[in-house]
């Protein structure tokens, strides 16, 4: 075993204990601290996609002395290195954009402790990604549901508050629903390591006995991490949260919080219970169609907004409708798009909520979409930014969003009947929507301001803020033009991850 | 007609009505009305919004002729039955809903295994290793807590890791700072001046018992943690005495006495001294596990207060991170700080 093979445990346990250490850090210290960690992991995830491209199959790690069903273990392939190199990429890029904000959110004595957050959360998406046993789920999903409520927390107003309290309701109705699924799962089966569950479950189906708990199980566990990364009908807590929070919480939140549970629920659907008893249960259809009706009704919603950090809040139900919709196609092809959307709606979410506080930095702070025109002038780079990402989002053509529709209509295309004219009508009319309101932020960012308002003079915002937003840009591009090596990762991960 | 108290209107009963009328919107009302009011801060979101529209009003008489409509549109809706008919339906289906979900709950448990069946799944041969090699592998009396310190100890690392985050983000959500020169803030006075109505004032009863209960408890706590490995305890549980003990010293002789050896630094060195050990020893421990390095940790003889490798330190770890962040939970709901 070489030393490539520990890199995800050491990223793991590097993210804990930089939480730990900062804790006792100065403010500039905590902050160093916390860019050289996710720079670090983000190195170390590289490097251990590199190893995972040479081996054919996914590697255990024993995390102690004991081996799996006694000890717990991680387990490491390249569709795992890929998510954690692309989340610790975005991490980092959404902290250089965002984190020279930190003044206008949190004073300067408790800037180390939205450090201690922003690792911890880390740590729990990394171990989230990685792991291979069902109770660190849990574990790690408590962490990060904390960790994600302090990072909204930090900015104390009535709308936070009343947001915070919201999410807390139903990420605790989720965790709670997870436990409870869990832990049925552990008494009919027995196990709580992934591979041997698998088993365990293949025979339950086969002999028939506990079907009915299984049944209620895999509805349990669905529904928790549905509510938990914000599904159509249960996204209530969502768009307020979003909308409220610091703008760098908003993009580790809806672009990397939320994924990394929906990453453990693919991982429960292939590697637990078995896609094709999933299916059986339609449980895939009941996720088709809500993700289908997220991707339309949460556009609707995102018009009739008149906030813009709002309306983009709302178009993260939308797009995360995209994910479920191809999660419950059913097919691998669909679920390769989904993961695919993971990734692109991770670059493209966390820099849209960046350069959108940054348009509203230049236009004194104010939201309404009048206040805004000229925005794109005053800001420029902020302006460019927001155009690639909206055009990403629409699904323009060299844009992370177009491969991302197109893979899901060719997916859909496998369908016969009915579900093939759902899906396509489905991907038009989103499409259609999503035109609609991102397309005239854009317009509008650009309009000639009117004559009466006054703006502050020019809010210059340093260099290596817009340097990291241009890369996410051209990160967007490279998705849209040369996104076929990742989407043959994805396919070759995805047969490894079982 | 029965009569009244007089505290009828903040009883559970009023406050249950007022919402089975109302809905969740008067509850919402409240607490942005309650803490806009409250905080110092201004708040950026609207109140920057409101001063910036009433200066160009007559630019966007419009738009704000247009906003009063709509709210004028939504507290008339607010007002008419339809409404609060819309709201009654909304709480029996939900009640309806969360009767149907009990219902399948308990019909689900009533046909899983039975505890305690020789048959059921869970005896396998995860349980069967656990019994009958963890005293050998582990060299812990406490099956259990060789389980958790050892056998699944990254769970446990995860498990005080909430802990930790869990106080910080209390930590976020209720310290009041001073300012850099040192110097009270309004927020940290007022705070204080509330909190002088809970100090205690000479009681002598609390604070004799006190002076007898709270040596005890400790002493408890400590047995318990320290005695982790070879009988029913642990970290967990004595910490929490102990933290109980600490608590109980805090109500009976105030924040100055016990500030004499508890202060706000004390709470984070011991919790960043714990928490790191914890972290280092296992990184250690881990690492040598996976790439199949012997670790150098003698086991000791089973029931020795010094045995069972590492299982014992990290038992103490665990314990004064519990204990110190439930003290520090109490200390920042009374007053927003040490």
């Amino acid at each position: 075993m070489s030393i490539v093979h520990n890199f995800p445990f050491f990223s793991i346990l590097l993210c804990m204990a930089a939480g730990i250490f900062t804790s006792m850090f100065k403010q500039k210290l905590a902050k160093w601290v916390t860019f050289s960690v996710v720079f670090a992991v983000f190195t170390l995830s590289a490097f251990t996609l590199a190893l995972t491209l040479r081996l054919d199959a996914s590697y255990p790690f024993m995390m102690g002395h004991f081996p799996a069903p006694w000890g717990n273990e991680i387990r490491i392939g390249r569709l795992e290195a890929l998510m954690a190199t692309g989340f610790s990429g975005v991490l980092l890029l959404a902290l250089i954009a965002g984190f020279h904000h930190s003044p206008s959110f949190v004073s300067e004595q408790k800037t180390n402790l939205y450090c201690i957050m922003v690792d911890l959360a880390l740590a729990a998406i990394l171990a989230l990604i990685y792991t291979n046993d069902l109770f660190t789920v849990y574990v790690f999903i408590e962490i990060m549901t904390i960790a994600s409520c302090a990072l909204v927390v930090v900015r104390q107003n009535g709308h936070t508050l009343v947001a915070i309290t919201r999410y807390m309701i139903m990420h605790l109705l989720g965790s709670g629903l997870l436990l409870l699924g869990i832990s049925m799962l552990y008494g009919i089966t027995g196990h709580l390591l992934m591979q041997p569950l698998n088993q365990a479950v293949r025979q339950i189906v086969q002999t028939g006995n506990y079907t009915g708990p299984l049944t209620v199980v895999i509805a349990l566990i669905t529904s928790a991490l549905a509510i938990k990364s914000a599904m159509f009908p249960f996204h209530v807590w969502a768009p307020d949260t979003y909308a409220f929070a610091p703008p760098l919480s908003s993009a580790i939140l809806s672009g990397l919080i939320s994924k990394a549970y929906i990453f453990v629920l693919i991982k429960f659907f292939y590697r637990v219970i078995g896609m094709d008893v999933i299916i059986s249960q339609n449980i895939s259809q009941f996720l088709f169609i809500c993700g289908s009706s997220g991707m339309i009704l949460g556009s609707v919603f995102a018009i009739s907004q008149r906030d813009i950090r709002k309306m983009i809040a709302y178009s993260s139900v939308a797009q995360i409708g995209y994910v479920y919709m191809g999660l419950g196609m059913g097919s691998n092809a669909g679920t390769e798009a989904a993961l695919f959307q993971m990734l692109v709606h991770a670059v493209v979410k966390s820099v849209l909520f960046l350069a959108t506080y940054e348009l509203i930095n230049v236009s004194g702070d104010r939201k309404r979409f009048h206040y805004l025109h000229g925005a794109g002038y005053r800001n420029v780079v902020a302006g460019i930014v927001f155009t690639v990402a909206s055009l990403s989002m629409v699904g323009f053509p060299f844009t992370g969003g177009f491969i991302v529709k197109l893979n899901l209509a060719v997916s859909g295309m496998a369908y016969g009947g009915w579900m093939r004219a759902f899906v396509l009508v489905a991907l038009a009319v989103s499409t259609l929507l999503n035109a609609v309101y991102f397309l005239h932020t854009v317009v509008s960012i650009y309009r000639r301001p009117s004559q009466d308002i006054v703006y502050p003079s020019v809010v210059k915002s340093p260099w290596y803020a817009m340097a990291a937003m241009t890369v996410s840009a051209v990160v967007i591009l490279y998705l849209g033009v040369g996104s076929q090596p990742i989407l043959d990762i994805i396919k070759e991960g995805l047969k490894t991850l079982i | 007609m029965s009569k009244r108290r007089s505290d009828w209107q903040s009883r559970p009963q009023n406050r249950v009505r007022q919402w089975f009328h109302n809905g969740f919107l008067a509850l919402d009302d409240e607490i942005i009305n309650q803490v806009t009011k409250e905080t110092l801060r201004m708040d950026s979101d609207s109140e920057m919004d409101k001063h910036q529209e009433m200066l160009d009003s007559h630019r966007h008489e419009r738009t704000l002729a247009l906003e009063r409509l709509d709210q004028y549109n939504i507290q008339a809706w607010a007002n008419t039955r339809g409404r609060k008919a819309l709201s009654r339906i909304y709480v029996t289906i939900s009640f309806v809903l969360a009767f149907v979900m009990i219902f399948f709950l308990l019909r689900t448990v009533a046909t899983m295994p039975r505890f305690s069946d020789p048959n059921a799944p869970t005896n396998n041969e995860v349980m069967a290793r656990y019994i009958e090699k963890g005293l050998e592998e582990t060299g812990a009396v406490n099956i259990v807590a060789g389980m958790i310190l050892d056998y699944r100890a990254f769970d446990t690392l995860g498990e005080s890791t909430v802990l930790f985050i869990a106080a910080s983000a209390v930590l976020i959500l209720l310290r009041i700072d001073r300012r850099k020169d040192g110097t009270p803030v309004q927020e940290l006075i007022a705070a204080e001046s509330d909190d002088r109505h809970y100090e205690p004032r000479s009681d002598r009863i609390l604070q004799g018992s006190a002076k007898v209960l709270v040596p005890i408890i400790f002493l408890f706590g400590i047995y318990i943690m320290l005695n982790g490995h070879l009988s029913p305890g642990g970290g967990f549980s004595g910490g929490s005495i102990v933290s109980a003990g600490l608590i109980l010293y805090l109500d009976s002789f105030g924040f100055e006495k016990a500030g004499k050896f508890f202060t706000y630094k004390t709470f984070s060195w011991v919790s960043f001294l714990s928490l790191s050990f914890y972290a280092i020893a296992k990184t250690y421990s881990f690492y040598c596990g996976a790439n199949g390095l012997p670790s150098g940790i003698p086991l000791g003889t089973p029931g020795a207060i010094l045995s069972s490798g590492l299982i014992l330190p990290l038992n103490i770890a665990v314990g004064l991170v519990v204990a110190c962040t439930m003290y520090i939970f109490y200390a920042l709901f009374r007053k927003g700080g040490l």
